[in-house]
């Protein structure tokens, strides 16, 4: 899969269960339908709970890459 | 047994039949809900709550009733999620059974029969649940409750594995499961797979990132199915883990498992069976877990086979790919 450009980013590095899907999720509120969020998840509860909620609420999660301890998700808005 | 209820004749409780009135079922009394309480002459009244839901304008009109009846203005919720109404003076009974059905308010049982189901939220509205059990526990109570066996039975329905509502510990319980698949076209080697399952089935290929997946440790939990972004994991099937003879108090035993993948609609049947071989095989005051010990869980089996077969053995591994 190729490169995908991301309209915005979000580094929720260090951020705890819920806040970090309460973040994307308002970000993603000033995104338009298509247009595609960067966000950077660290390993563990994060990656276990947010890419579940995001994909709950519609959105496309295009690509995902392992960096070390996190993970940097394409998101595209539903 | 010290039994604080009304049939039991040890706790010496004088009600006058005759002050009571004819309009109040004493069947349906001595099958319970009526509780003697250390006060003289005063009872809790346990409602009938399957699933501990009810609806919004029910409460309203419940706590009404409480108000008015409850000497000393208090209700309680009990362990298995029914509302109790406490220092009700016996004299009362029959209006306060009479306004609770006005808002088609039954009374709980206790005693040896099948008594209300519980549940946890479930697929409705749980984000983990899998199976639909607040429908199941009404279901339940509507066909069994009040069914008369040797001693009390307790049923009860979880959403998954995480069991909140202690399927483990029930007489007979229920608790939702997903059987994982997985397609290697979809699948991107993201890993996210490995991090989300919790039970480490699924570690992610060095190269690859896809996943190695071993059944012997998937609880069929679907954290995978949830969290995969392809939809590369996908639910095959969904179904009940089914436990029996589990129970708390003075002397717990943990339940054992019976069959796993038994669909909804083999539920009631399942029920209807187990309580039919615990009526002819249990002594009376004797929980269905020891009677299985006594009687043998082989010979339940055999009798349950044309249930049981419905649903996958309890050694079942998924396949996962
Ligand atoms: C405000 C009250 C409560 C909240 C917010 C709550 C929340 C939760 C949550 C979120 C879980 C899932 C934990 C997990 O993901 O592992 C859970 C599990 C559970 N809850 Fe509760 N709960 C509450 C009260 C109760 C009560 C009153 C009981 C029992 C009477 C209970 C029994 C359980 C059990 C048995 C589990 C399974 C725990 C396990 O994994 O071992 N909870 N609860
Ligand atoms: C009117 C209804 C009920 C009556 C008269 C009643 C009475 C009793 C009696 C006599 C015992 C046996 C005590 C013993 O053997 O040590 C008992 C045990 C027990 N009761 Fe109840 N009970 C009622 C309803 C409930 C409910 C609604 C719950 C819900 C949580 C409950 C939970 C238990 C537990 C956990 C035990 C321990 C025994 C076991 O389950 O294995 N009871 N009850
Ligand atoms: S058992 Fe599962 S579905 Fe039911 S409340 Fe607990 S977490 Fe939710
Ligand atoms: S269903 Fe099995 S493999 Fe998937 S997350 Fe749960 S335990 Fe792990
Ligand atoms: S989460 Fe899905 S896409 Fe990612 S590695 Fe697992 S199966 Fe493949």
């Amino acid at each position: 899969m190729g490169e995908v450009k991301a309209n915005a980013h979000l580094d929720l590095r260090g951020v705890m269960c819920p806040i970090n899907f309460v973040k994307a999720k308002l970000k993603l509120e000033t995104l338009e339908a298509g247009e595609v969020l960067e966000l950077v998840l660290d390993s563990g509860e994060p990656i276990q709970n947010v890419p579940k909620s995001i994909k709950e609420e519609g959105h496309k999660i295009l690509e995902v890459k392992k960096e070390g301890e996190h993970f940097r998700l394409k998101i595209q808005k539903g | 047994m010290t039994d604080h209820f009304i049939e039991d004749k040890t706790t010496k409780v004088n009600v006058n039949l005759e002050t009571i009135g004819e309009r109040v079922d004493f069947n349906d009394l001595k099958s319970g809900g009526f509780i003697k309480q250390r006060q003289k002459d005063l009872f809790t009244v346990r409602l009938r709550c399957p699933g501990g839901r009810m609806e919004t304008k029910k409460l309203v009109e419940i706590s009404k009733i409480a108000d008015k009846y409850s000497k000393k203005g208090v209700v309680h919720f009990s362990f298995r999620q029914s509302l109790e109404i406490l220092y009700v003076d016996y004299k009362e009974f029959r209006n306060i059974v009479s306004e609770l059905e006005k808002i088609g308010q039954k009374v709980a049982s206790c005693g040896p029969r099948v008594r209300v189901p519980t549940a946890c939220g479930g697929c409705e509205y749980n984000p983990n649940g899998l199976t639909d059990t607040q429908g199941m526990a009404e279901m339940v109570d509507q066909k069994f409750f009040g069914t008369p066996t040797p001693h009390k039975f307790k049923t009860s329905f979880s959403g998954c594995p995480i069991d909140c509502s202690r399927t483990k510990e029930m007489d007979f319980g229920f608790q939702g499961i997903v059987e994982p698949v997985w397609e290697d076209p979809l699948c991107t080697g993201c890993t996210i797979c490995s991090e989300a399952c919790k039970e480490d089935a699924i570690v992610s290929d060095p190269d690859t990132g896809k996943p190695i997946f071993d059944p012997k440790k998937c609880i069929f939990c679907g954290d995978c199915i949830r969290a995969c972004p392809t939809e590369a994991w996908k639910a095959k099937r969904y179904g009940h883990i089914v436990r029996i003879g589990g129970k708390h108090g003075r002397h717990p035993m943990e339940s054992i498992e019976v069959s796993t993948f038994l669909p909804d609609d083999k539920v009631a049947d399942a029920i209807q069976k187990t309580v039919e071989w615990y009526n002819a095989n249990g002594k009376r005051g004797e929980r269905i877990g020891n009677t299985i010990k006594r009687v043998g869980i082989q010979k339940y089996l055999d009798f349950m086979e044309p249930v049981f077969k419905h649903g996958s053995p309890v050694n079942y591994l998924a396949p996962g790919v």
